[in-house]
């Protein structure tokens, strides 16, 4: 169980706190309503770029990192396709250090041509480092737009391609500052060795005279159902055979979701899992097999991807997985198994609850997907899914005209 | 009105409490460290051996036994131990390390007790039936070879071999047909002589309940396992590469990996400390010289940093980074560029007071929970440290004077002494 407090400040900010005494640390976590989805198609990897923006300086303050470090701090952000998220930890008596420079960078950043062109540079070698100098790193780039055709998942946080990011202009970036980073559309989360009572004046006298803005309407065009099979084939300098299925499957906040996320762990969680047994140790077709769910908070992806042992037939690896999959839908799972899977899950969610910083970036994320208190219901939505509604999920999700498919094979 | 140009005022770190581990033996004698902290009703157990690396005489078998203790024992087969494990909702992390070999579980504390009795067979009766070792050892190889792809695998595993010499454990460079040598003999050897309750203590952390003891006790502790013989110290001979420049090259790379470094020293050293704040000051943190110049202002990479690896028997100094295939000459030149600047010019004194607070940051960071505080204290253990080693290091970054650093500087990082090894396209 995580108590906090929640209140908003006169211009709409959302100020979650946290009390935890037990650490000596102090966290601010501040997470702004926006993500690659709600980029423009032919401007895609910005809000990723521009996460990388927001340490190049702020309106007062010409260096973010700098200030923070010298009282001890430490930061870092993150960019999905639906969320950007910021966090910082410092020692606790110096916790108003971490309100000066996140005030101060959600009122304005500097904006100076220098930082927008050598971020422009790191984020290319980003994009080069993870997407297009490792092996299998373009896969994502392959199956978004194979799996979607009209909502905006179908390209990747990084972008679609690098000249997207090479193009950004100043104006793009102001722009985008003005519609998206503002109190509105910020959840900010405090949390650690704290005090209500401080937390609520540092907000007021550092956030509150930032303009409240208006919290953008977001209008994504809905991905119609998908009503045959996709499939790509793609060769690659790669030494090993790969396959990936993807799924359409329910959005964060749908009632099924904790069930979907069930089934990939009863497919796939652990050395226990069925996927592993079957088709790693018994058949011997994969040397590595997965499944999970991406957490998208819209409809997402329900994922299969194995690597082939060295001489499967690509048919008959697929094949295998087919098998399985009609085992989920025709077979009502053991209880016992189900139970396995629900009770690694509670130990999973209760794990990461040890750490502050973890449990202020969730608090702020289950705030976004409608309230805070989710996260205390977690164990209890996973404990409440039941054989048939594993069975029936299955059913509706696991099926080939839900499903894109891609072989990723070692060029011959 | 507020004024938001001025940092508020604040505090530096005087002084940090640790909890120490306290330590009481089982009837066996294995020794077990403690550490009560935490909210979460969570224990983590673990078990350390001095089997790693170092004490291996084929590629490959401390990690492969280590991996393997989960692959079957006399009573259950691998199946069952994960099922049974799973089922409580524990977790099993095997790892090997230079120097250790670690086998933990995660549990929550209701069910400690039987998940640690599957622990107790693995520790205790592993098997290792042959088929686990030839699915194990063919899945390993296909990774291995995936891994061989990546620019910054090739550069490291090369500059290991580099440092140390293709003889030293420590320093080898694993091969595709390694995989296909090691036996089921070699592996119940390694097993039989470095898993015993003589090889072994155990750092048990977390809210932990009242019967923990009792609980260890009765599973490892009511009489000597294994073949119970401490492991022997060896000394191994450390032979650095002579040449200086290496290059691997990689046609397709578009981002080249870049490792330049130097044997150094461990922790033991009486010069780690303030060459740990020379190290941060250089590439040890998001501000430092090289985040600075080769991604904040040149753009060259995603990211660049230094470090001090520390082992029992040997440690090393190594910059690493991944920067585009078209920049890989300019980004040597800049990283050589700030090295020297490092011998030649005095830090100011606001970036000496940035980086020693930092660090000091990093040290509260570090010691604050239980799993961390188990790590803080392995740290000092593996080495036959006590806590003052931490009381030392907090005083010396700051007692450290800009003199210092440049001298330290131009002890051990003349250019001369250092190794590069590219791997990618020039």
């Amino acid at each position: 169980m995580i108590h906090f407090e929640k209140f908003k400040l006169k211009n709409n900010l959302t100020v979650i706190v946290h009390e935890d005494k037990s650490t000596p640390l102090a966290c601010i976590n501040i997470l702004y309503d926006v993500g690659a989805r709600d980029e423009d198609e032919n401007k895609t990897g910005f809000a990723h770029l521009f996460e990388h923006l927001m340490f190049g300086g702020s309106v007062n303050i010409p260096n973010y990192d700098e200030p923070l470090q010298m009282v001890g701090g430490e930061n870092n952000a993150f960019t999905t396709n639906d969320i950007t998220n910021y966090y910082c930890t410092v020692p606790s008596e110096n916790i108003e250090t971490a309100f000066w420079l996140e005030s101060d960078r959600m009122l304005s950043l500097a904006f100076t041509e220098k930082s927008l062109e050598v971020q422009r540079s790191v984020v290319i070698e980003e994009f080069k480092q993870r997407y297009l100098n490792q092996p299998y790193g373009d896969v994502w780039l392959l199956l978004r737009p194979l799996a979607y055709n009209t909502h905006p998942y179908k390209w990747a946080t990084i972008g679609k391609e690098i000249s997207h990011i090479e193009n950004a202009t100043m104006d793009d970036v102001k722009a985008f500052f003005k519609l998206h980073y503002n109190p509105s559309t910020a959840i900010m989360v405090v949390a650690g060795d704290v005090d209500l009572e401080n937390v609520k004046r540092l907000a007021e006298k550092w956030f509150e005279p930032i303009d409240a803005g208006i919290k953008p309407k977001r209008n994504l065009p809905k991905e119609p159902k998908q009503t045959e099979p996709r499939k790509l084939t793609v060769e690659r300098d790669v030494p090993v055979d790969t396959i990936y299925k993807v799924y359409h499957m329910c959005s964060r906040n749908d009632k099924n979701y904790h069930t979907v996320d069930l089934i990939s762990d009863i497919l796939s969680r652990g050395n226990s899992s069925r996927l592993y047994n079957a088709l790693v140790k018994d058949k011997q077709l994969f040397s590595e097999i997965s499944a999970y769910v991406m957490g998208d908070f819209d409809e997402g992806l329900f994922v299969i991807s194995g690597k082939l042992v060295d001489g499967v037939k690509m048919e008959d690896a697929e094949k295998s997985i087919l098998e399985e999959i009609e085992k989920m839908k025709t077979i009502p799972v053991d209880e016992r198994e189900l139970q396995k899977c629900k009770n690694k899950t509670e130990s999973s969610i209760t794990f990461s609850e040890t750490d502050v910083l973890n449990k202020a970036t969730n608090l702020a994320i289950s705030e976004l997907l409608g309230d805070a208190d989710l996260i205390n219901k977690e164990i209890e939505n996973y404990q409440n899914v039941t054989v048939s509604g594993i069975q029936q999920q299955a059913k509706e999700l696991l099926n080939e005209n839900n499903c894109s498919t891609l072989y990723y094979l070692k060029k011959k | 009105m507020l004024n938001r140009t001025a940092a508020p005022e604040f505090k530096t770190i005087d002084k940090i409490d640790i909890l120490k581990a306290s330590e009481t033996k089982l009837d066996n004698g294995i020794p077990v460290y403690s550490i009560n902290a935490g909210s979460q009703e969570l224990t983590k157990v673990e078990f350390i051996f001095n089997a790693g690396m170092y004490y291996q005489n084929r590629t490959l078998l401390a990690s492969t036994t280590n991996t393997l203790l989960e692959a079957g024992t006399a009573k259950y087969n691998a199946h069952q131990i994960s099922e049974n494990i799973d089922f409580y909702g524990s977790f099993l992390e095997l790892g090997v390390g230079q120097d250790y070999a670690s086998v933990s579980l995660y549990a929550l504390n209701k069910y400690l007790n039987e998940s640690l009795h599957y622990i107790e067979e693995l520790l205790k009766n592993s098997i290792f039936p042959k088929q686990e070792i030839e699915i194990h050892l063919a899945n390993k190889k296909q990774k291995h070879q995936i891994n061989s792809q990546k620019v910054s695998t090739l550069a490291r595993r090369r500059f290991s071999e580099l440092m140390f010499g293709p003889q030293h454990p420590y320093g080898v460079d694993v091969q595709d047909h390694d995989f296909d040598t090691l036996t089921q003999k070699d592996i119940i050897n390694f097993y039989n002589n470095f898993y015993n309750s003589k090889n072994c203590y155990i750092v048990v952390a977390g809210n932990l309940s009242k019967d923990v003891f009792t609980v260890l006790n009765s599973h490892f502790g009511k009489s000597d396992w294994g073949h119970a013989t401490p492991a022997a110290k060896k000394q191994i001979v450390i032979v650095s590469s002579s040449q200086q420049k290496h290059f691997i090259e990689k046609k397709d790379a578009v981002q080249s990996a870049i490792r330049i470094g130097r044997i150094l020293f461990n922790k033991t050293h009486p010069d780690y400390f303030k060459f740990q704040v020379v190290n941060t000051i250089l590439g040890g943190y998001f501000g430092s010289r090289l985040m600075a110049n080769i991604r904040e202002d040149k753009g060259y990479t995603y990211g660049i940093g230094s470090g001090l690896s520390s082992f029992v028997n040997a440690g090393y100094f190594y910059i690493s980074t991944e920067v585009g295939a078209d920049v890989t000459t300019k980004a040597l030149d800049e990283i050589y560029k700030e090295v020297k600047k490092l011998r030649e010019e005095p830090v100011g004194a606001d970036e000496l007071e940035t980086v020693k607070n930092y660090i000091l940051g990093q040290f509260l960071r570090s010691v604050d929970g239980p799993f961390t505080l188990a790590e803080k204290f392995k740290a000092i253990k593996d080495f036959d440290l006590g806590y003052d080693y931490y009381e030392k290091y907090f005083k010396s970054v700051k007692a450290v004077t800009t003199n210092e650093i440049m001298e330290l500087a131009n002890k051990y990082l003349q250019e001369k002494d250092l190794i590069e090894c590219v791997a990618g396209k020039m």
